[in-house]
């Protein structure tokens, strides 16, 4: 934790998500929904030392209690990212991420003949799971297996 | 209760389900022969073709005629009118109040499996795209296990099984009945490796002549013209994998050939006369086990 308050405070109230798979912040903070137009205060630090991952990235979502589901989103790209509720300085609650075994409307499905890519009204959805150390997504309605996540998500 | 109210993919199946189907064919074998039946009697299937297709949508017709039913047909040329602009989501939810089942085959995957989602009543899959067609897997399992056997099969599947949807289902639900299967196609249209690493089963990519005599089922499909990037390519591959009389001197008496049709050069037309082909009683095949599978969705 040490290292980590050099970079970044302590915050007072939100969410912080460690042990995010280094280079993966902003994907995570993608999956969240939070980008351009989003209230929340939100720090981010990349590539902080670990003695765990080597390297690892954190982000700290301040005034927001962010809800487990939506979290568990984040195993997708950051299987090990552990989650810390804060109140008042204080780690009210922490866990790990757990992969979902189905999402939805993070992924688009690489597969261009896929109805999900054609103007219907669905939200692409994918069976996740882990296969061979990684985290594969197939899609629910065409059946294609996506390998590299990173570059499918919307 | 039905096993299953929709029929999208044979991966949807147990080998319960699949046995269980092909028993109930069985049964209906001699009302596909034309013996009279009203089990379907005032209930209406829906075909809804969206690429063109001539046996399964014809099959389907005669399987649902021939047990009392009817059928509104939408062809690709109607399709592509009625759907100008519409949504599959919104024509599936139209033609669901109109019909007590829905036929679906159409150019984009997963689009049967969209179509279960938006529709009242039971869709059956009829090919999606390069994705899935259940009825022409059960309707060659049926074949299999009529003509040869299901249980300690040998079987060849010749032909391009890169891109061969037939082939790829058909793989699937043999490796459920412990087959040994041998690949035989050009280098080109092998089946994906990626296809290959999901099957557990006794695969082994293999030459026709090595395996010619101690085969009991040998599957040809047609090789697709358009997917060559040249002429003189399709014909070398075309050429080398012509079934022909001379090849099956060496055959096992009760080999069987099948395939799904239509063929354009892969079986001399001389092996037609011969006790082995089995494509056009394949053909047939699909009358009953489309039946199986229409009462199975639409009689409670």
């Amino acid at each position: 934790m040490a290292e980590k308050e050099l970079v970044i405070s302590k915050i007072k109230e939100g969410t912080v998500i460690d042990h995010i798979n280094a280079g993966k912040a902003l994907l995570v903070l993608r999956i969240l929904g939070i980008g351009p137009g989003s209230k929340e205060t939100v720090s981010m630090v990349m590539n902080v030392p670990s003695e765990k991952m080597g390297k690892k990235d954190i982000v700290k979502v301040e005034g927001k209690f962010i809800g487990e589901e939506e979290l568990n989103k984040i195993a997708l790209i950051a299987p090990k990212a552990t989650i810390n509720l804060i109140k008042d300085y204080d780690i009210q609650k922490k866990f790990k991420v757990t992969l979902p075994e189905m999402i939805e409307g993070i992924l688009s499905c690489p597969n261009r003949n896929c109805i999900t890519n054609s103007r219907e009204p669905i939200i692409p959805r994918f069976y996740v799971f882990v296969e061979n150390d990684r985290v594969v997504a197939k899609c629910y309605y065409c059946g294609r297996k996506i390998k590299d996540v990173d570059k499918y998500i919307v | 209760m039905a096993r299953f109210r929709h029929l999208i993919s044979i991966d949807d199946l147990s080998k319960d389900d699949i046995v269980y189907i092909l028993d109930k064919a069985e049964e209906f074998e001699e009302i596909a022969r034309g013996k009279k039946s009203n089990i379907l009697d005032g209930k209406i299937l829906a075909n809804l073709f969206f690429e063109p297709s001539t046996r399964t949508r014809m099959s389907f017709e005669v399987a649902m005629k021939r047990l009392g039913g009817d059928v509104l047909n939408m062809t690709a040329q109607e399709a592509s009118s009625i759907a100008k602009g519409e949504t599959l989501a919104d024509t599936i939810r139209v033609v669901s109040k109109y019909a007590d089942a829905i036929v679906i085959r159409h150019p984009l995957e997963g689009s049967a499996r969209l179509a279960a989602e938006f529709s009242e009543v039971p869709v059956i899959n009829a090919g999606d795209g390069a994705g899935q067609h259940p009825t022409q897997t059960l309707l060659d399992l049926y074949t299999i296990r009529k003509e040869s056997r299901l249980e300690g099969l040998k079987i060849a599947l010749l032909g391009d099984l890169k891109y061969s949807r037939t082939v790829h289902s058909l793989i699937k639900a043999l490796t459920l009945f412990n087959a040994k299967i041998y690949l035989i196609s050009p280098e080109s249209l092998r089946l994906p490796e990626e296809f290959l690493e999901e099957l557990e089963g006794d695969i082994e990519i293999a030459n026709l002549e090595d395996v010619i005599g101690e085969i009991d089922v040998l599957y040809v499909t047609r090789i697709q013209k358009e997917r060559f990037p040249d002429e003189e390519e399709y014909r070398k591959v075309a050429g080398s994998y012509k079934i022909t009389p001379k090849i099956l001197k060496d055959a096992k008496e009760d080999l069987i050939i099948m395939h799904p049709l239509p063929r354009v050069d892969e079986i001399d037309p001389a092996v037609d006369r011969t006790k082995h082909a089995k494509y056009f009683d394949q053909a047939f095949y699909g009358v009953p086990v489309r039946m199986a599978i229409l009462t199975e969705v639409m009689v409670d």
